[in-house]
């Protein structure tokens, strides 16, 4: 059994929670969902699928990945193949000329069929809430000539859009129960979102009916035309199509192809036209493509009919450039395309500086077969640094490119499908779960992504529970889903599941006191108490520590908590074994009763020693038998018995990059956290201090066990109210979350791929295996890789997660995330797939390790040489012709902009007054969040909001949010007659300028003149004006995408935290780190050395 | 003479054998832990306590070829993680593939060394008999 049990769960019929607690749109994202009947399997509606959680944000994601694979290219039955091979064989031609020139009829073709419905059900089964008629034959019978069982898909590979009623106790094979929701919601939701993607069916279809002429036959019913409703497209709203038409299917589709060919129609829009205009099709038949999508041929720009600007065409084959200059809206819709030429291009950074686009950058879309994209997993969730994998070691190394993994495995979805069934579907050698990405030899056989190994399978898997038809296991949910839980039998149980257990651990020594944050935490956790993710098992207890350790008896019965004190803390031991950890349920009264005085029970205190190491040692005893959560709070250095800490810092020290202390000073914590990781204990450790605390050595509690780390520099109840707002909203996120416990998780790749190095917080227990003893939704991973062996004899790579875990309700759950990229053999290809942004989070992880076992310069030096070699790369061997100036390609056009960034970032720094305590923060969180976070803090988003206009807006649950555009991070963008917002993750500032018009600061802020503005404001006013209402509803719109609540900062010129605003200035220089361009001139100057 | 160099052997062997286990995933890199650590210090010891024999001995040229080793012993056991008790192994990292790597490449290499040095021994040793 290759999955380390943990215990697990019992009483799996309590109901189900439901995924996650983002459910409710209204809602607080934060609650942990609510129940779910476990016999119907009910779903949150998809209306809230993955963009509610980001609104509008990511909007082509959707398509992309799960819900809708069409998003940019509709495929229009209608147009039916147009010179199907011509076409197509030209990759660099095809975006432009044949679309507009033959099919002058477009737009007619996007208004006609209502491009949000559903065209006729053999098309778009998924559509239909009928599930029996889901499957006309035409589509859904699959014809053993040409159609293999593996890539089924081609209709309902959006199983939870066809609203199926779980049917329970039919025959015994009904056993599995299929989440799923209705599809009209989903429909009516992406427009309702303003995603501007109404498919949310599959369309394609047609593409894979055995038989030749794919082409949408007129009789097959209307084309599935997605259109897009133009009023509903906004900047941000381009689809990203998730296909490529380029690409390289020969290996594997053509078989199933042969002699058919289908017609794309491409339908997107540009951000800055409001009209999508451009449309086109493309005909062609796999047999004849091109391999790859490098251009082998030189790309033929002409014909376009549209103007290009003439920079940089370098006549290279592979460098075909294009300016967006003049083509603005021809580009715009290109980008739609994944395989745009926008992609190919080489660009020279020296003379296009404003690389930055003025909408959230996306995700590369892997060259994949659409059918095999519209399947892959969210890349919120699961990403790669490249997204064509290099076929050896050799070529990985010569694109000197660092390849992994960026996973946000427990994030807090929406929609998931849950799956419960008696036999989960595993390969037999590798202990793979069923996915996607498998192949069916035949009904009763499939083949391992991963391994390669033929499996049978079971009987039961046979049946498809969501269409109620035998003799279809490619139909199964777990074949139609990339991202999916199981509910998992006894044998994924080494124990019973164990309860919810949350135990507290303050420190209530007289600088805690001083501080005042007991009230705060006490009134969190009265206010949440009912919120804590918890069953009727639920037990919580309380432990405070100074030079002593007070435990606090809550036995039922008892009139009065009680309160034990040991003051033994060489030797710790637990004054009384019982009703120290009482359930919740049974003794609320007492905790309530608790949390009301203990804020009160210290005031008086004059010890000053704090006696952390003991009090975790309790903790920790007290804990093991059940495990759970332990959350800790510490003012100050711990000075007293084991674990004593001495300062180290040397505050003159702190701007040189030599000499600081990164590693801990002891290994006590560590191996507290290794002991705490192994009864299944997590530590979250929440640093309160003004002073230096040695975060490098304390942290290492939450690092192995695990937890996470929050850090509130001089907390002050009174003299610091920012941080006491902000220790608020965090804690209300932390307490009320979704939680997983006693959790592992497994990371398994296909033969030839291995596993090379892992980061975030847990404990490595084997070579693919990490203990996670808590895993919450808010922690994000990376794990290097390496190509072992060639990969030369084939064409997809998997990637799996499997996450264990027991739920806050008891039941033992597993989900599955599985990525399916494509392999490359050449360089061009490996940098055209490059995922500049996984690239930079896996680098900063990297950085972070090289900073602790050499040193911050080796560190930096290694970022910089990063950009360094893997464009010498790009320039030797991917650029035919050399030119000077600083060519990079596409994919990579802003890597240098990020490495800038983090060299600039808290935890990478030099010449700054930095404390070392806050870098060491800094660091954690960048080994801990998950990447889309981790970019925001590096690189914030700045916005212009002082003449936020409707125009590009768009509208979700009818109100409607401003988008303004993303500006450079650099003071020249920045005017003192405007206002400035940066999101910087974690924070909001809203920077306003000291000319800012009367009109702002009257109608949004609310004070008459900018001296009134005050020097601590971190709320905007509501304001009856529509300034007011269109800023909010920006903010809000900004903080609903995020599980966390950031704070907003009101910042004008005289306040403390401009520095902080300006520092995120990456573009600019200051006095010790370069400015962007000075940086691009050094990296010139080396690459082209 | 031999039969330590056996024992330092030894040593090696139980390195390469506990982290190929690792490797192959047989293991807890804790219990790994736990097995190696104690058997480092002894194994530098021993070696140490042989170049000191040799010194002894004004065995110029086996020391010359010692001091390496011993030298390298010494920078291995100064530079090791921070751990309170003797050792040498973190097991936080020991499953990062480059020390994985890195201490399997050790083991391999001093077990050849020290079988090298075996050999050496009894040759010496033979000579020594023979012509006296």
């Amino acid at each position: 059994m290759s999955q380390p049990g943990i215990p697990a769960s019992g009483g799996a019929s309590t109901g189900l929670q439901a995924q996650n607690g983002a459910a409710s749109a209204s809602g607080s994202p934060y609650t942990n969902g609510p129940v779910q009947n476990a016999l119907m399997s009910s779903q949150v509606s998809v209306s809230q699928g993955y963009n509610s959680q980001l609104p509008g944000s990511y909007p082509h994601l959707i398509p992309a990945k799960t819900l809708n694979p069409v998003s940019g290219q509709s495929n229009s039955g209608g147009s039916q193949t147009v010179s199907p091979l011509s076409n197509y064989q030209r990759p660099g031609q095809a975006p432009y000329g044949p679309p507009v020139a033959s099919h002058p009829g477009t737009p007619s073709l996007r208004s006609g069929p209502s491009p949000q419905m559903p065209l006729p059900t053999s098309q778009n089964p998924a559509a239909t809430p009928m599930p029996s008629g889901s499957f006309l034959p035409g589509a859904s019978v699959p014809s053993p000539s040409n159609w293999q069982y593996n890539y089924l898909s081609q209709t309902n590979h959006c199983p939870r859009a066809s609203s199926q009623p779980t049917m329970t106790g039919n025959t015994n094979l009904m056993s599995p129960q299929y989440v799923s929701s209705g599809d009209s919601s989903l429909q009516n939701n992406f427009i309702k979102s303003g995603s501007a993607l109404p498919l949310a069916n599959p369309p394609l279809p047609t593409t894979f009916q055995p038989g030749a002429p794919l082409g949408p036959p007129p009789t097959g019913g209307p084309p599935p035309v997605r259109a897009l409703a133009p009023q509903k497209l906004t900047p941000r709203t381009v689809p990203q199509p998730s296909f490529n038409s380029t690409s390289n299917q020969e290996g594997f589709w053509s078989y199933k192809f042969n002699g058919s060919m289908f017609t794309l129609f491409l339908a997107t829009s540009q951000p800055t036209n409001k009209n999508p205009t451009m449309s086109r099709s493309v005909g062609y038949s796999y047999p004849s493509l091109p391999p790859g999508y490098q251009n082998t041929t030189p790309p033929s720009t002409t014909g376009t009919g549209i103007p290009l600007s003439s920079l940089n065409y370098p006549s290279g084959p592979q460098a075909f450039t294009q300016t967006p200059l003049g083509a603005n809206h021809l580009t715009a819709s290109m980008s739609g395309l994944s395989l745009h030429p926008e992609g190919l291009r080489v660009i020279n950074l020296l003379q296009e500086r404003n690389m930055l686009p003025s909408t959230p950058l996306q995700p590369p879309v892997p060259n994949l077969h659409e059918d095999i994209q519209k399947l892959n997993c969210n890349p919120e969730l699961f990403r790669c640094t490249l997204t064509s994998i290099p076929q050896t070691q050799a070529l990985l190394n010569k694109a000197k490119l660092p390849l992994g993994l960026l996973l946000h495995p427990f994030k807090d979805l929406v929609q998931l499908p849950v799956v419960t069934s008696s036999t989960i579907v595993r390969c037999r050698s590798c202990r793979t779960y069923i996915n996607p990405f498998v192949s069916f030899l035949d009904q009763r056989r499939w083949k391992c992504n991963l391994c390669y190994r033929v499996n049978d399978v079971p009987e039961e898997f046979m049946y498809n529970p969501l269409t109620r038809v035998y003799g279809e296991p490619h139909r199964r949910p777990e074949v139609q889903n990339a991202t999916i839980e199981f509910m998992a039998p006894s044998e994924y149980m080494l124990r019973p599941p164990q309860p919810p257990v949350y135990l507290f651990v303050f420190d209530v020594s007289h600088n805690a006191i001083e501080t005042g944050y007991l009230n705060s935490v006490c009134q969190s956790l009265l206010d949440n108490l009912d919120l804590l993710p918890g069953n009727t098992r639920t037990k919580i207890g309380f432990i405070t520590f100074d030079s002593t350790i007070h435990f606090y008896s809550l036995q039922e019965g008892l009139s009065q908590p009680q309160m034990l004190i040991v003051s033994d803390i060489e030797d710790v031991f637990i004054p009384m074994p019982e009703n120290l950890l009482v359930n919740l349920n049974e003794s609320k009264e007492l905790v309530q009763d608790l949390l009301k005085t203990l804020p009160q029970m210290f005031t008086k205190t004059l010890e000053t020693q704090s006696a952390l190491g003991p009090a975790l040692q309790a903790a920790f005893k007290l804990m093991s038998p059940t495990g759970g959560r332990m959350s800790v709070f510490q003012t100050q250095l711990p000075t007293l018995g084991v674990g004593a800490l001495k300062p180290r810092e040397e505050p003159n020290q702190r701007s040189s990059a030599k000499e600081i202390h990164l590693t801990p000073s002891t290994d006590f914590y560590k191996k507290l956290a290794l002991d705490c990781s192994g009864q299944q204990v997590a530590v979250d450790l929440f640093l309160l201090s003004g002073q230096y605390s040695d975060l490098a050595s304390l942290g290492c509690i939450s690092r192995y066990s695990a937890g996470s780390v929050y850090y509130y520099p001089s907390y002050h109840h009174q003299h610091n109210p920012v941080q006491v707002q902000k220790l608020q909203k965090e804690l209300q996120r932390y307490l009320t979350r979704k939680i997983g416990f006693e959790a592992v998780m497994r990371i398994r790749c296909t033969k030839g791929l291995s596993i090379h190095t892992f980061h975030g917080n847990f404990f490595v227990r084997s070579t693919d295996l990490l203990s996670l003893p808590n895993v919450n939704p808010d922690a994000g991973y990376a794990v290097q890789m390496s190509v072992e062996e060639s990969l030369t004899d084939t064409q997809l790579v998997s990637f799996q997660s499997a996450l264990l875990y027991t739920s806050s309700k008891g039941e033992r759950r597993i989900r599955v995330h599985t990525l399916c990229l494509p392999v490359v053999s050449t360089l061009n290809e490996v940098f055209l797939g490059a995922d500049v942004q996984a690239i930079s989070g896996l680098l900063a992880n990297m950085a972070v390790d090289r900073s602790v076992t050499a040193s911050l310069s080796d560190a930096r030096d290694a970022l910089v040489n990063a950009v360094i070699d893997s464009l010498s790369a790009y320039r030797s061997s991917a650029l035919s012709n050399q030119q000077s100036g600083l060519m990079v390609p596409f994919s990579l056009r802003l890597f240098p902009l990020f490495v800038l960034a983090l060299l600039k970032q808290k935890s990478f720094q030099t010449g700054t007054n930095a404390r070392l305590d806050e870098r060491i923060f800094a660091m954690c969180q960048v080994k801990n969040q998950p990447l889309v976070y981790l970019m925001l803090t590096t690189h914030p988003s700045l916005y212009r909001v002082d003449n936020l206009s409707d125009e590009g807006a768009i509208s979700i649950n009818d109100r409607t949010i401003p988008q303004p555009p993303i500006l450079q991070l650099s003071v020249e963008k920045l005017s003192r007659d405007g206002a400035f917002l940066m999101d910087a993750g974690s924070v909001l500032m809203l920077w306003v300028g000291r000319n800012c018009g009367q009109n702002f600061l009257s109608q949004v802020l609310g004070v008459e003149n900018y001296a009134l503005i005050p020097q601590t404001m971190t709320d905007l006013p509501e304001l009856d004006t529509p300034e007011s209402a269109r800023t909010i509803a920006f903010i809000s719109w900004l903080r609903e995408q995020r599980p966390f609540y950031p704070i907003l900062y009101v910042i004008r010129d005289e306040s403390p935290m401009k520095a902080n605003f300006l520092q995120n200035m990456v573009e600019d220089r200051t006095e010790s780190a370069l400015s962007y361009y000075e940086f691009l001139l050094h990296i010139q100057q080396q690459v082209n050395k | 003479m031999s039969r330590t160099f056996g024992a330092e052997g030894r040593a090696t062997c139980l390195a390469i054998i506990a982290f190929d286990e690792l490797k192959t995933d047989y293991k807890n890199p804790i219990d790994q832990r736990n097995t190696l650590d104690p058997v480092v210090l002894p194994e530098y010891l021993i070696h140490a306590s042989f170049c000191v024999m040799f010194l002894c001995a004004a065995e110029w040229l086996t020391l010359g070829l010692n001091m390496p080793l011993l030298a390298y012993h010494i920078w291995r056991y100064m530079s090791r993680p921070v751990m309170s008790g003797p050792g040498l192994y973190d097991p936080t990292t020991i499953m990062n593939a480059d020390i994985l790597a890195y201490c399997q490449k050790e083991g391999w290499c001093k077990l050849a060394f020290y079988l090298l040095a075996l050999f050496y021994c009894l040759y010496g040793m033979i000579y020594v008999l023979v012509s006296s």
